[in-house]
């Protein structure tokens, strides 16, 4: 028997960032003994991140605003790919956890009345987004984590999940590994939470951070749940492209949302020119109209800046591509133009974007209350993950539960900026309190020691192979080349199988990466670790993305540039086969109830 | 740019050396890329602990040239040209490898801070009114991303080492924004005076100084601190008072 360390909870919550922080609490209030195991030291996890805000239909600033809105937003915004039931506990949850942030002491910029204020942002109808500046993830995940310091919470920072383990059909634990000691550790649970985020570190222009592998998605996938969507991944249209160690750190859509226009290199906002017939009610006609909406005239219509994520990256690349672009390969987003708008124009950019203005002029040298801003497409968020019960969060294992970026549905086709803070607290939340409810009904699982021993063994072997020629780095390094060459923003079929054949290539070379040092604090072994999840799911997106010959969402293919209605019917959804190899299937979506449905027609105008 | 000199630390618990590294330089790259690209090329195992790489989530804290920074902030062409460059790891904290040391005191300095608990809802949905300039002052504290620098360079943790009686600035920092906070209805200021030892700042500012995210620590809410404890504890003016009412000071 391998040595290990055995803990054990009735909640095992994989991820502390903000999914996994709620879900931790949730449980815990439940009156469940919970682990939350951080990849990093707490409170650093990718929510850190999150800029723009938190949609929640509120209302605070447009009392047109209401949940069937939202729902319609969301729907939209997906192409209807969405789990009808998550986007719709979704819209109408929202506003609650928002509230109850406030009740742990969240501090939200305010209205004139003193409720919390929101603000625009692509896609959705009004304004809608509770924010701080734009670093709302900052305060929400901190929010979280000094709310949790206090409850019965064990945290496990810097530790790493390397393996699922099951008794019999349900999930029993984790064998992860602590980076400081290098030593394992056994997890014994009744349930598990996974809520390990994303995926960007399989492209090379991403703007995710070191942890993002998609260890959640790998680690359902390998313990035998179902992943959906996996094709639908979102590059978000602003991405710093200048100076190149920079390029991908993203550039919040909250500089859109305070009236920011994207010009090509002839100083034009080519954006007018191309608004999807879905969206031209809603979008407005002329640069004065959009100007007025930005700064909250209710008669005027969105600026075309606004549109839905998916559509403005794909824009900025045509005009790349061809030949309008600026000298780094992006496009201009100016802020600084609003001066000749409004008084003090340079203090009110400073005090709405105040970490843009520090990212440019500390990463770039660039003042954005004077100088335009290069930015282009960076690979941001994936729609696609573990499919889970829109009520419970369960996935298609018992026990196993995923809320937040690695769980698939309430995002459909494409995200809307702000839905992701939102999800990440109300499934959060109910996948904690699902989970809870599961351990107490079924007790503690005993996952074998003889899984644990061999993953183990897995563990170790990149150290019996010190002296190999294959190192870690050089192999993800490959990979992310390659799935951004080939299965990026504009994909085609000869391209991705080509990307196909070389996850496979890689994978053989990955089986041969050797690493030195010691087992202590080893970056090297967990890059060595963390390629086996890359490539597992680099392979489901590009097995996907081929599959879906069509353009939707997030999904764009140059041999298939438009939506074809027959693709509209089915989600496809990945899982592992008896001999190990990825199965694909077209799974019809369920049509949408009646009173849903009537609320996207009411909407559509 | 061209090739430049790294001399970095390197060992275990504490016991080490500079080992140096060359590596190539181009335009806009930090020192955090300069660290990831020594470990690709040359030192695959060197540890450095970084999460976004953009200034987000104060995990790179390290001393660079003897300065407490983050490296992902850090631009290699502030570095003073043709000199090698020095990186050592945060040394008010144990050391645990390379770069990286342990910060798991001031989780636990953190959980002994009296929670947030606010006052009763201003409104029947459960929500409250705030005013945006009552906001402001404490979302200045809300920035802290919990690099620790200001520990690292505060010389009542870093020379006398009175992580036993002294929380530091962040949880100072942490305090006011707790104590100035619209909502909230709790007194730290006992705890503060007796427990935290808040007296052992002599307002040197060297925790304001590294701060990344430009947050004025001592005058913002050190100073403020200090203030609000000696009005609760030393007013004579206040104690005839309390005297006279028969009101306990706390």
């Amino acid at each position: 028997m391998a040595e290990y360390e055995r803990v054990e909870h009735d909640v095992l919550v994989i991820g502390a960032g903000g999914a996994g922080l709620r879900a931790a609490i949730e449980a815990a209030a439940a009156g469940a003994r919970v682990g939350l195991v951080c990849k990093s030291l707490l409170g650093k996890a990718h929510t850190v991140m999150a800029e723009g805000g938190a949609a929640a239909a509120m209302g605070n600033v447009d009392d047109r605003d209401n949940w069937r809105v939202h729902f319609a937003d969301t729907m939209r915004g997906g192409q209807y790919m969405n789990n009808w039931r998550m986007a719709e506990l979704h819209a109408k949850e929202a506003p609650d956890r928002i509230h109850e942030l406030e009740a742990w002491g969240a501090l939200f910029d305010r209205t004139p009345d003193g409720r919390i204020l929101q603000r625009n942002f692509g896609g959705h109808r009004y304004p809608r987004l509770a924010h701080v500046g734009d670093r709302t993830g900052l305060e929400m995940i901190r929010t979280l984590q000094d709310h949790a310091i206090h409850l019965a919470i064990d945290v496990h920072m810097e530790v790493t999940v390397v393996q699922l383990l099951k008794d019999g059909d349900r999930v029993a634990g984790a064998l992860a590994y602590d980076r400081e000691k290098g030593r394992f550790r056994l997890f014994s649970s009744g349930a598990v939470v996974l809520a390990t985020g994303g995926i960007g570190r399989a492209f090379s222009v991403t703007s995710n951070s070191w942890e993002y592998t998609g260890d959640g998605h790998a680690l359902a996938y390998s313990t035998g749940a179902e992943l959906v969507d996996m094709e639908f991944v979102q590059f978000h249209p602003t991405g710093m492209v200048w100076p190149p160690s920079v390029k991908g750190i993203l550039v919040t859509e909250g500089v859109r949302g305070e009236g920011g226009v994207l010009r090509n290199s002839l100083g034009k906002r080519f954006m007018f020119d191309d608004i999807p017939d879905n969206y031209r009610p809603q979008t407005a006609d002329t640069e004065e109209e959009g100007w007025r909406y930005v700064t909250g005239d209710k008669a005027a219509r969105r600026p075309p800046e606004l549109l839905t994520r998916d559509h403005v990256a794909r824009c900025i690349q045509r005009e790349v591509r061809e030949g309008r672009g600026s000298p780094h390969g992006g496009v201009f987003l100016d802020i600084a133009w609003i001066k000749e708008r409004i008084p003090n124009a340079a203090d009110h950019i400073r005090k709405k974007l105040p970490s843009m203005y520090h990212q440019f002029m500390q990463l770039a040298n660039i003042d954005i209350t004077t100088t335009p801003m290069e930015v282009g497409p960076t690979t941001h968020y994936i729609m696609g993950g573990i499919r889970v019960d829109g009520d419970s969060q369960m996935s298609t294992v018992p026990g196993l539960f995923a809320a937040g970026e690695c769980a698939a549905g309430l995002h459909g086709a494409n995200r809307l900026g702000g839905n992701s803070l939102s999800d990440l607290l109300v499934f959060g939340r109910r996948a904690g309190e699902y989970a809870a409810r599961f351990a107490a009904e079924r007790g503690v699982a005993q996952p074998p020691v003889s899984e644990a021993d061999a993953a183990v063994a897995r563990a170790l072997e990149p150290f019996e192979r010190s002296g190999s020629p294959e190192a870690p780095y050089a192999i993800q390094h490959e990979l992310q080349r390659m799935m951004q060459d080939l299965v990026g923003i504009v994909r085609q079929e000869d391209e991705m199988k080509r990307a196909l054949d070389g996850v496979r290539q890689l994978r053989r070379r990955a089986g041969q990466v050797g690493v030195t040092g010691n087992r202590e604090y080893n970056p090297g072994w967990h890059t060595a670790l963390d390629l086996d999840n890359l490539l597992t799911i680099s392979e489901a997106i590009a097995l996907a993305a081929i599959e879906r010959r069509e353009s939707r969402g997030g999904h764009f293919r140059d041999d298939h540039p438009d939506k074809d209605p027959q693709y509209a019917k089915f989600n496809i959804v990945i899982r592992r086969g008896a001999d190990g190899s990825m199965q694909l299937e077209r799974r019809p979506i369920p049509s949408l109830p009646a009173e849903l449905a009537a609320i996207v027609e009411e909407q559509k105008s | 740019m061209a090739a430049t000199t790294f001399r970095v630390w390197r060992g275990d618990k504490g016991k080490g050396a500079f080992t140096e590294y060359r590596t190539d330089i181009t335009e806009g790259m930090v020192v955090l890329d300069a660290m990831h690209q020594i470990q690709a090329e040359s030192a695959g195992d060197l540890a450095v602990r970084w999460n976004c790489k953009a200034g987000k989530c104060g995990s790179c804290s390290a001393e660079i040239n003897g300065q407490p920074r983050l490296m992902c902030m850090t631009r290699m062409d502030e570095l003073p040209a043709n000199e090698p460059v020095t990186l050592e790891p945060m040394r008010a904290f144990p050391h645990v490898r390379d770069l990286v040391t342990d910060v798991s005191w001031n989780y636990e300095v953190k959980k002994k801070i009296r929670k947030f608990t606010p006052r009763a809802p201003d409104a029947p949905d459960g929500s409250w009114r705030m005013a945006q300039e009552d906001v402001d002052r404490v979302q200045e504290f809300r920035k802290c991303i919990e690099c620790f620098l200001c520990q690292d360079v505060c010389h009542v943790l870093r020379d006398h080492h009175k992580h036993d009686e002294f929380i530091g600035p962040r949880f100072f920092v942490y305090t006011a924004a707790l104590e100035m906070h619209p909502l909230d209805t709790g007194d730290r200021l006992r705890d503060l005076k007796e427990d935290q030892a808040i007296g052992y700042c002599n307002i040197t500012k060297c925790c304001t100084k590294v701060c990344p995210e430009h947050i004025t620590i001592t005058d913002n809410a050190i100073i403020p601190l200090k203030e609000r404890v000696v009005d609760e504890f030393y007013d004579p003016v206040v104690k005839l008072v309390r005297l006279i009412r028969g009101k306990k000071s706390s």
